[in-house]
């Protein structure tokens, strides 16, 4: 069939490196997207003047390049003598460049929440938490969904970078086979397949979430 | 009783209320009419603390709504108020819409809400639409439901304020209807409309409001035949 030098064990070998992709990713969205929530909250209950400088560093973290920050994460871990290894590293600095994304969906959802119908439920005499838990989580969250689902597919994306802190996820175990085997175009085609497999289940959880929601709204 | 005496209420510059004194007995049904902008709407929302008052007082049933210590989720189970805008809770079934306050404010057990909505939807005429959401009824329907999801708290009194304005004329009787039928079982009311015929035909008595003032209020049959306010007359003229 083929005439590949590619072993059963470089499989596997890729397919470690594609689990190393999807923990980080998990890892950074699930974390990303708690701390982005309560980001959200503040910036929309404090208002622009006290969510001033919450604002700006959640800025910095969306306009400086993934790389530069995962670089500079690293230095700054190693300066202050954590002695992180670059597991972590790398996930709390994809952490929070999710969370300054997922701030922004967050603080999108709830301003689609209609005032009108919040304060309806505030004059049945519901809590700003009730109003919170029974109303603008789910309003918003539908609204939310389609953004978040593309945030996560980016950091998946994204997460590649962390290949410059020594981790070996899926593009980088690819890119030893290449060195190796010198089969560029059949090794990266297997990667971005295996890339495809893990988002495809993503995008359609989105668009099934967004199916069943939709005839309610 | 809800007494409200000397009420100011400015929106920045804008004064909105200029000194409002009413009182709503037990079992009245008070209905206000007056042109745009006159601070009707703003009263509503002050009586059950929705906004902040600059000075004066509101008391209901005794306790002053915008004294610092109130419990204003707790005043508000017994102040109903309904909108313009129906407002649906969009995500919710009808019977969902009506059972959320008094299961979570009320703490009520799953099957008392059911039984409480059941009960308030099918007096509004809505027994057929339990499991509808809201997007699927009409204006009409949706304003009824917005009326039984606040007689679910069991309120002693409701705030209606223009709940037929939004509405498509055809729509508008039966909303009416439903009002009617409270009134006539001893609910408490303040009604904001512009439907002249109705404010007639239900209330007690009738304020005229006029740009933060409260410039007559009367029996209806002495407001609308003989209004002693040359706004009021003014008013009325416009209005037939
Ligand atoms: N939240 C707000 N912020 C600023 N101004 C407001 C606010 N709500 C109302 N106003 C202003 O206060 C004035 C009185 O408004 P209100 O809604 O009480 O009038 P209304 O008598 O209900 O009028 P309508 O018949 O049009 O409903 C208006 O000029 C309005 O623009
Ligand atoms: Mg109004």
């Amino acid at each position: 069939m083929f005439n590949t030098a590619l072993t059963w064990n470089d499989l596997v070998f890729l397919a470690q490196g594609a689990g190393m992709t999807l923990m980080v990713t998990a890892v950074s969205v699930a974390a990303g997207t708690v701390l982005g929530i309560v980001f959200g909250l503040i910036r929309v209950q404090c208002g622009p003047y006290w969510s001033a400088p919450l604002t700006f560093a959640l800025d910095v973290f969306r306009s400086v390049p993934l790389l530069i920050q995962l670089v500079l994460g690293n230095a700054l871990q190693s300066i202050m003598k954590l002695g992180w290894p670059p597991f972590t590293t790398s996930c709390v600095v994809l952490s929070l460049y999710t969370a300054a994304y997922c701030t922004e969906i967050v603080r999108g959802g709830i301003g689609a929440v209609p005032p009108t119908t919040r304060r309806a439920a505030r004059s049945l005499g519901m809590t700003w938490w009730q109003d919170m838990r029974y109303i603008v989580a789910p309003l918003a969250t539908r609204v939310s969904l389609p953004s978040w689902i593309g945030l996560t597919l980016g950091v998946m994306k994204d997460s590649a970078l962390v290949l410059w802190l020594g981790l070996i996820e899926l593009l980088r175990a690819s890119q030893i086979l290449v060195t190796r085997l010198q089969e560029p175009l059949f090794i990266l085609l297997i990667c971005g397949a295996i890339y495809f497999i893990i988002s495809f289940p993503i995008a359609r959880l989105g668009g099934y979430l967004e199916k069943r929601w939709s005839p309610n709204d | 009783m809800i007494e409200i005496e000397n009420v100011h209420k400015s929106f920045g510059e804008l004064k909105v209320l200029k000194g409002i004194n009413l009182t709503v007995d037990k079992g009245e049904v008070l209905t206000v009419i007056g042109g745009s902008g006159s601070g009707k709407s703003t009263l509503l929302t002050c009586i059950n603390g929705l906004e902040p008052i600059d000075s004066g007082r509101i008391v209901v049933d005794g306790t002053d709504v915008h004294a610092r210590g109130t419990d204003l989720n707790k005043l508000r189970r017994k102040i109903g108020i309904v909108f313009q805008q129906w407002n649906a809770f969009p995500h919710l079934t009808v019977l969902e819409n009506v059972m959320l306050a008094p299961r979570k404010v009320l703490g009520l057990s799953k099957a008392e809400a059911e039984e409480i909505a059941v009960k308030q939807l099918t007096h509004v005429g809505l027994a057929e639409k339990l499991s509808v959401y809201p997007n699927r009824m009409s204006g009409g329907q949706q304003q009824r439901m917005a009326i039984a999801r606040a007689l679910a708290m069991s309120p002693e009194y409701m705030l209606f304020d223009e709940v037929t304005s939004a509405l498509d004329p055809m729509l508008v009787g039966e909303v009416l209807d439903t009002l009617r039928m409270l009134a006539s079982e001893g609910m408490t009311m303040i009604c904001v409309t512009h439907e002249m015929k109705f404010a007639r035909e239900v209330s007690d008595r009738v304020a005229f409001f006029h740009q933060g003032i409260m410039a007559e209020i009367a029996a209806p049959e002495q407001l609308f035949d003989a209004p002693q306010h040359p706004e009021t007359k003014k008013f009325l003229a416009a209005t037939h």
